[in-house]
């Protein structure tokens, strides 16, 4: 009589929440960063963020394709991996490098791991690290002085900055710097411009749930911490470089991080350890990117010893 | 938390009570769901008409079937017991009507098999059996009132229908000190206990003094939930003078209402994994059980009928019903209005546990707590995806497992990597495939992986 009744396992309701939607918020949050990268580089930072998409989504697409598996590009996770690519590039990069970073970006950090849910470093990074370890020039000397003159600093970034004053190669006073670290900052990425437009990004994701407030606090806190221990300056450390960019946005990517809340502290205090390792003891100035790629590696023994107590296991006499 | 706790009042409740307890994990639902709970929790249970026909099953509990005691074409009363069978862990069954009894034959039942079933054409008179309760001598005779409890079928209500007078022969090594009745009643949209707790409330009390006594247990509480506050301060108010019986009002929290976790929430302590709860010297008991085993004892009434509600969005007037076992779901469909606009599930239980229906002339049973109808459009199959492992499940995960490992170990066939992460501790309570972004089918792969586990451990054992 009722031939068309829908018979599916319990339960019958469900939250509404979906990736798509999760990943829609992300782009929500990164929306106010994107706008001021707009107003401040103008066509250089649109061409960049949409050729970084462009190469991430296609690339998908393809490979999905190939696979033949549904293409499931609608979902935003590939743009997203796109987005923040670009947000970890300079603004004037040669039109063919986001391109080939959102290629690298899909296939190695992603589609040859099994594609969403299966990779184990967060893709976005993986196609910077091949972008900065190859052309290493153009990532690190691209940066741009923005259309709008704006009462800005102008040293090559704040990070470097600070490491050449405690070298002593250059004397400044830095505290001029604070703030326009935390509302426009043009010495940097794309996605570096403003620490405040970051922070509110992060708070709407906590706000809505679709992050966990474990790990940004925990990597930030560790980060602090640390800069006190070692007498450096603390606030450029924290604003300064792509420190809240990967706390709030990329460490924070949940098929990278892990799945219990001891362990989301534990990787956050992790990334905190290594980038303050790599910032004051190795060659290169920022460590971010390699902090979140290299405790992803041990995300799987992180949950793995932090799993909660399972109900009932108490000892039996 | 402050959103629930402000519910109905919870400050006052606060007040009274002190700290509300709740589950530690689990979840809430959202506030519309709430309200649609409240709503029918405001409607005084009807008595639901007879069907044409009443279907009842000879299998309706854990444990053994029962044989049929009746033949075709015999005149059956109400009460009349019609099924039994010798097995300790098992129950009779009752005619909830009084007629002709059309057939003795296999009849499809909710899960989608077929049970052996006696189909009953009611006469309309509603004769009833000779029923005789006990004299308050023989109250106190444990064997006696379990021997009656036992004669009367009844079952747990709650939905797992476990023989009760099995849960009053705890072992003699493992005395039971603490009854809970379990109000909670945590399942969205369905308000059957509420209703009960409302209206049949000196049952209840009366059913939870006839445990302690059966027992010998020392103390007895009454868990209810605060978004039912009328049956809280209802059942407060009657057990105020009680010096073992106590309500214990918990913040509202899915899923509460499963019998090891209220152990937890209420006593704060925890049943070991595979172990029933009188290994910590308790016993759980819902409330319609604990009315029906008062009406057993006091009038010898058996088991054949309860209270349960029909609601969702595909129905037209959601109601509390008092049905007769054996009544089919489109028989109660009709009784509530009929369907609004087309339905597209139909499901047989509360929302979250409950079994989607593809034939609408199932029988209700015993352990039948609602029927939810969801309108074409609002029901959807899901399209599954890969985990992304944000972690959701592992967060609302009641017992602590990780649902989205096991999740993967069953895609992979890797059963026994499922078995060694605790699948076989899953209560199925489904919160972990509610809040799953990727919409994953996570307890259809814990009952894909226990149904593999089960069937290795026979062929082993033998």
């Amino acid at each position: 009589m009722n031939s068309k009744l829908i018979v599916s396992p319990p339960p019958h309701i469900k939250s509404g929440e979906t990736i798509g939607k999760l990943m829609g918020w992300t782009f929500l949050a990164l929306m106010p960063v994107v706008l001021l990268d707009i107003y401040l580089f103008g066509g250089y930072a649109l061409r960049t963020i949409f050729l970084s998409i462009i190469g991430t989504v296609v690339t998908e697409a393809v490979i999905l394709k190939y696979r033949h598996m549904p293409v499931t590009i609608i979902d935003g996770s590939a743009a997203l991996t796109g987005l923040l690519l670009a947000l970890t590039l300079p603004p004037r990069v040669p039109y063919w490098l986001p391109l080939i970073g959102g290629f690298l970006a899909i296939t190695f950090g992603k589609q040859l791991f099994g594609g969403l849910g299966y990779n184990i470093f967060n893709p976005a990074l993986v196609g910077r690290a091949i972008l900065f370890v190859s052309w290493p020039n153009i990532l690190t000397n691209s940066w741009f002085a923005p259309l709008r003159e704006l009462d800005a600093i102008t040293t090559a970034t704040p990070l470097l900055a600070l490491r050449q004053v405690r070298a002593g190669t250059l004397t400044a006073d830095l505290s001029v710097v604070y703030k326009p670290l935390l509302f426009l900052n043009r010495g940097g990425c794309l996605g570096e411009i403003s620490a405040a437009l970051l922070i509110l990004g992060g708070l709407i994701l906590i706000a809505r749930k679709a992050i966990d407030w474990r790990i940004p606090v925990s990597f930030i806190s560790t980060v602090t911490f640390l800069s006190l221990l070692a007498r450096t300056n603390i606030l450029l450390n924290i604003l300064g470089g792509g420190l809240l960019l990967g706390a709030f946005f990329m460490a924070t990517d949940p098929v990278t991080s892990p799945v219990t809340r001891k362990g989301r502290i534990v990787y956050g205090v992790g990334c905190g350890l290594v980038v303050m390792l790599i910032r004051l003891y190795s060659g290169y100035p920022e460590g971010v990117m390699f902090a979140i790629l290299f405790m992803s590696a041990f995300v799987s023994l992180i949950d793995k010893f932090t799993q909660p107590r399972k109900y009932g296991l108490v000892k039996t006499k | 938390m402050v959103k629930r706790f402000n519910y109905q009042g919870g400050f006052i409740l606060a007040g009274v009570f002190g700290k509300l307890k709740t589950l530690k994990k689990g979840m809430m639902f959202p506030d519309k769901y709430d309200f649609l709970k409240s709503q029918l929790g405001k409607k005084p249970i009807e008595e639901a008409s007879l069907s044409e026909e009443v279907v009842i099953p000879l299998s309706q509990h854990i444990g053994a079937p029962c044989k049929p005691l009746v033949e075709v074409k015999q005149r059956v009363l109400v009460g009349q017991k019609i099924g039994d069978s010798n097995g300790f862990v098992s129950a009779p069954v009752h005619s909830s009507v009084s007629g002709e009894i059309k057939a003795i034959e296999p009849r499809l039942i909710f899960t989608g098999d077929k049970v052996l079933s006696v189909i009953i054409a009611p006469d309309g008179k509603q004769e009833v059996a000779g029923f005789n309760g006990l004299s308050e001598e023989e109250i106190v005779c444990p064997d006696k009132v379990r021997a009656v409890v036992r004669e009367s079928g009844i079952v747990g209500l709650g939905g797992a229908a476990f023989p009760t007078h099995v849960k009053l022969t705890p072992p003699k090594d493992k005395p039971v000190k603490d009854v809970i009745v379990n109000g909670c009643e945590c399942e969205p949209f369905i308000a059957g206990d509420h209703r009960n707790m409302l209206e049949n409330a000196e049952s209840i009390i009366d059913g939870l003094r006839i445990i302690l006594q059966t027992i010998g247990a020392e103390k007895g509480y009454i868990a209810i939930e605060t978004n039912k506050i009328d049956a809280l301060h209802h059942i407060s108010n009657l057990v105020s003078s009680e010096k073992n019986i106590k309500v214990v009002p918990l913040n509202a929290k899915y899923p509460q209402g499963a019998e090891k976790q209220l152990i937890q929430v209420v006593l704060g302590r925890e049943v070991p994994s595979g172990c029933i709860p009188c290994e910590v010297g308790a016993l759980v008991q819902n409330v319609g059980t604990t009315i029906a085993i008062s009406k057993a004892i006091r009038e010898g009434k058996p088991l054949f009928e309860r209270v349960l509600s029909v609601t969702g969005s595909g129905i037209n007037e959601p109601k509390n019903l008092r049905v007769k076992i054996g009544t089919s779901v489109s028989h109660l469909i009709k009784e509530c209005g009929g369907f609004k606009g087309e339905p597209g599930k139909v499901v047989f239980g509360g929302p979250m546990t409950g079994f989607a229906l593809f034939d609408l002339s199932v029988p209700v049973v015993k352990g039948t707590s609602g029927i939810v109808v969801f309108k074409k459009g609002t029901a959807s199959i899901s399209d599954p995806r890969g985990c992304i492992r944000c972690g959701r499940c592992v967060q609302v995960c009641p017992i602590n497992i990780m649902p989205n490992f096991i999740g993967q170990y069953v895609e992979a066939g890797m059963i026994d990597n499922a078995e060694s992460s605790g699948v076989m501790d899953c209560i199925e309570c489904g919160v972990c495939a509610y809040v799953c972004p990727a919409q994953r089918p996570l307890i259809q792969f814990m009952r894909y992986a226990k149904s593999k586990i089960v069937a290795n451990r026979k062929k082993g054992g033998k």
